[in-house]
């Protein structure tokens, strides 16, 4: 039974250091959906959030094998508590004329998106949410008005007092 | 007051304060440098070897003799590429080694210049970590860094790469006592609870077995186990590298398992109702299916590496810990409970490995006019009172040295067993050579292995290594040849050699010894007439049985009962 996880990852920020975690993931053929990577508030350790798939089994070993990484300071299986998740997307869509653009701003306030840029012809829109809310966008909008998307990949953080920290 | 010194400086200095007492390596245009201050000192000894991967295998046959981490220099580009097989070989079998490859300048590194490689990136899915030095300042700790991170936890290879120009900056000198990295903390010690579980199971199991591995030796644990395995009287299983953890001859070892396991061991792991591994990873040479594998057994595993445990099999206690602390806490409480160990002459389960014992599994045609493998192993081993250091290369020769030699001590048996490196056998014979120059060192090899590694005959002559090369050559890659018999109906599909040289005159051109020894009432005599020459390295070329295969054996995919004998011991499975 595969089961989608995402886990969050604290890694010495180090040249080199993601190219390990992304290695290790092909060299045992586990998959990626999504990654993302920046620095903390401290600027020698990173953030990484991954989001894959697995077995409970594979599960257990995805994140054993991430944990032996000698780059790889600390991490948490977000699925294992209560977590929050956050991905931001960009999508330029095509609109031009009154009904069009008035339609479309109507599906954005839906979704509490903004329109961050405007031509003749397109808007360009920002939309935060879990990747479900995202998806739903996307699928609420029609193909032909799509020009492109950009998705951050997820964020993930634990609710409460709990804090992943190096 | 700390001294200025340039990086190269600093590179001798800090191996001299890490304790390193020898180097195996090839100069080159990005270590020149380095080679140049390795010239001015006397700390260390540097041996020139002649292909870079020799110098990899033979600082890791000095690692698995004596425990301390194989070091390494090489140049950048092929220097670095030519070490990659050596630092796998190294990684599969957890062993400890420290690589340092030189790197073009950090200015010209991506500009595709002369003898650049990639080499941490090309290194990193088989060391354990790796580093590129991109500052002189950085030399020194990263050095300490690399050897601590090394030999530490489960150990493995560790790459150093050093840009030309660190080598030649300067910057004041300081080699730190010791290192911390945050990110890196290997656990030790065992689970107290999980420990006391693991007791329990042992006190309640009526069909016991010990499956040790590797990591015994590694955490040099031998002495807990074979306590261990006293106190408890159970029947103990070694795998190819853990040979020689407990006392090969001991009556309650009962011999390697696996593919090419004895009856009694495969045997005795399908049955037992309690297994208990010991810094051993469940390799599929081992367990053959896993859908079969120890179907009736509560599993007890005890590993360093979190990531071992349940990775194939999944366990019911584990235990993550140094072998070493798990098991000498272990033996503190079955003391303290005074236990008594299995009486074997009484006990249902021991009545039912001595009747496998029974089958001689490893029985052979002593009287066939030609000369069969394993009776040379025999024979060596009988010649050397069993107390040589046997290095191996891969194949049928492997299997029949760890089957027929022995071995009552750890680190005295080395061959690759993880990433099965053909080649492997001469060049790790020198390491163990240099670090006991005093002791027997023998290399058992076949004709097609030997020939991997060749030009190191030459290292040999150079630092005078008395190294006895047991070539049984039987003119086939014997264990492809077996593999096309069995699985695919006799076509010799390349596994032949046609145009092998004169073993004899190929060491006599490299200054050593060679003899050829054709018939079987020879082999004794020669290998006492080699043995007998203590300065000089004998190349001898045994001419065997081209038909012989290893017995027993598990086809891949079948259960550990499901084994091919020998057809004279088949009669009675």
């Amino acid at each position: 039974m595969s089961v989608r996880h995402t886990i969050s990852i604290l890694l010495e920020n180090e040249a080199g250091a993601l190219s390990r975690v992304a290695g290790l993931f092909s060299a045992r053929a586990y998959n990626i959906e999504s990654l993302s990577v920046a620095p903390t508030e401290d600027p020698t350790v990173s953030r990484l959030t991954l989001v894959t798939s697995g077995s409970p089994e594979i599960i257990e070993q995805i994140t054993k094998q991430l944990n032996k990484l000698v780059d790889v300071i600390r991490l948490v299986d977000l699925n294992e508590s209560r977590a929050i998740e956050r991905e931001l997307m960009l999508i330029k869509l095509r609109a031009a004329g009154g009904e069009q653009r008035e339609e479309m701003k109507r599906l954005i306030d839906i979704f509490e998106g903004s329109v961050v840029d405007v031509t003749e012809s397109t808007y360009t829109v920002e939309i935060i949410g879990d990747g479900e809310k995202l998806d739903s966008f996307i699928e609420a909008v029609s193909p032909k008005r799509i020009l492109e998307v950009v998705r951050s990949g997820v964020l993930g953080i634990l609710r409460g007092t709990k804090a992943l920290r190096a | 007051m700390s001294e200025k010194l340039r990086g190269a400086e600093i590179f001798c200095r800090a191996l001299a304060d890490e304790g390193v007492d020898i180097v195996f390596g090839y100069p080159g245009g990005a270590v020149l440098h380095i080679y140049d201050e390795v010239f001015k000192q006397d700390k260390f000894k540097h041996v020139l070897v002649r292909h870079e991967q020799g110098a990899t295998h033979a600082a890791d046959g000095y690692a698995r003799a004596t425990g301390k981490p194989g070091v390494v220099l090489v140049t950048s580009g092929p220097g670095a590429t030519n070490c990659v097989t050596g630092i796998a070989t190294a990684y599969m079998d957890s062993i400890p080694l420290v690589v340092f490859t030189g790197q073009v300048s950090t200015a010209l590194i991506g500009n595709d210049a002369f003898q650049e490689v990639d080499c941490v990136g090309i290194t990193r899915p088989c060391v354990k970590h790796n580093f590129l030095v991109e500052r002189v300042e950085d030399l020194a700790i990263t050095i300490k860094k690399a050897f601590y991170i090394a030999s530490s936890g489960r150990p493995g290879p560790v790459v150093v790469d050093i840009p030309k120009d660190v080598t030649a900056n300067v910057t004041e000198y300081h080699y730190p006592e010791s290192v911390d990295v945050r990110s890196y903390k290997p656990t030790t010690k065992g689970h107290p609870g999980q420990i006391k579980k693991a007791l329990q199971l042992i006190s309640q199991a009526s069909k016991p077995m010990i499956y040790t591995g590797g990591g015994v030796i590694l955490d040099n644990a031998s002495e807990q186990l074979t306590e261990f395995t006293r106190i408890l009287g159970f029947p103990i299983t070694n795998t190819l590298m853990g040979l020689g953890a407990y006392p090969g001859t001991d009556p309650q070892f009962i011999g390697m398992l696996g593919m090419h396991g004895t009856y009694e061991a495969n045997m005795a792991m399908h049955e037992c109702d309690l297994l208990i591994a010991i810094g051993a990873r469940f390799d599929d040479r081992v367990t053959g299916d896993l859908a079969q594998f120890c179907p009736e057994a509560k599993i007890i595993h005890i590993d360093i590496d979190p990531s071992s445990i349940s990775k194939n099999v999944p366990v019911d206690v584990p235990i993550v810990g140094g072998v070493s602390h798990v098991l000498s806490e272990m033996n503190r409480l079955l003391r303290e409970d005074e236990v008594k160990p299995v009486d074997r002459a009484k006990d249902h389960w021991w009545q039912q490995i001595v009747t496998w014992q029974g089958l001689d599994c490893l029985k052979f045609d002593g009287d066939s006019p030609l000369i069969k493998p394993q009776a040379v192993v025999e024979s060596l081993y009988d010649v050397t009172k069993g107390d040589a250091f046997i290095t191996s290369d891969v194949g049928q020769h492997q299997m029949w040295a760890a089957q027929y030699y022995k071995f009552d001590q750890p680190r005295r048996w080395i061959n690759s067993g993880g990433l099965g490196t053909m080649g492997f056998g001469l060049p790790a014979a020198m390491g163990v050579q240099f670090a006991y120059p005093d002791s027997a060192v023998a290399c058992i090899t076949g004709e097609a292995s030997v020939v991997m590694c060749i030009q190191e005959l030459s290292t040999c002559l150079q630092y005078d290594l008395p190294i006895k090369m047991i070539s049984l050559n039987n003119r086939y890659m014997g264990m492809v040849r077996q593999w096309q018999e069995f699985f695919y109906d006799s076509r010799y599909s390349h596994s032949y050699m046609d145009a092998l040289p004169d073993f004899v005159k190929l060491a006599e051109s490299f200054g050593h010894v060679g003899m050829r020894i054709e018939n079987p009432s020879d082999v004794d005599g020669a290998l006492r007439e080699a043995f007998a020459m203590k300065n000089r390295l004998v190349f001898m070329d045994f001419v065997t049985d081209q038909s012989e295969n290893v017995y027993p054996m598990i086809a891949a995919g079948k259960g550990q009962h499901e084994m091919h004998l020998a057809s004279d011991v088949r009669e009675l499975a």
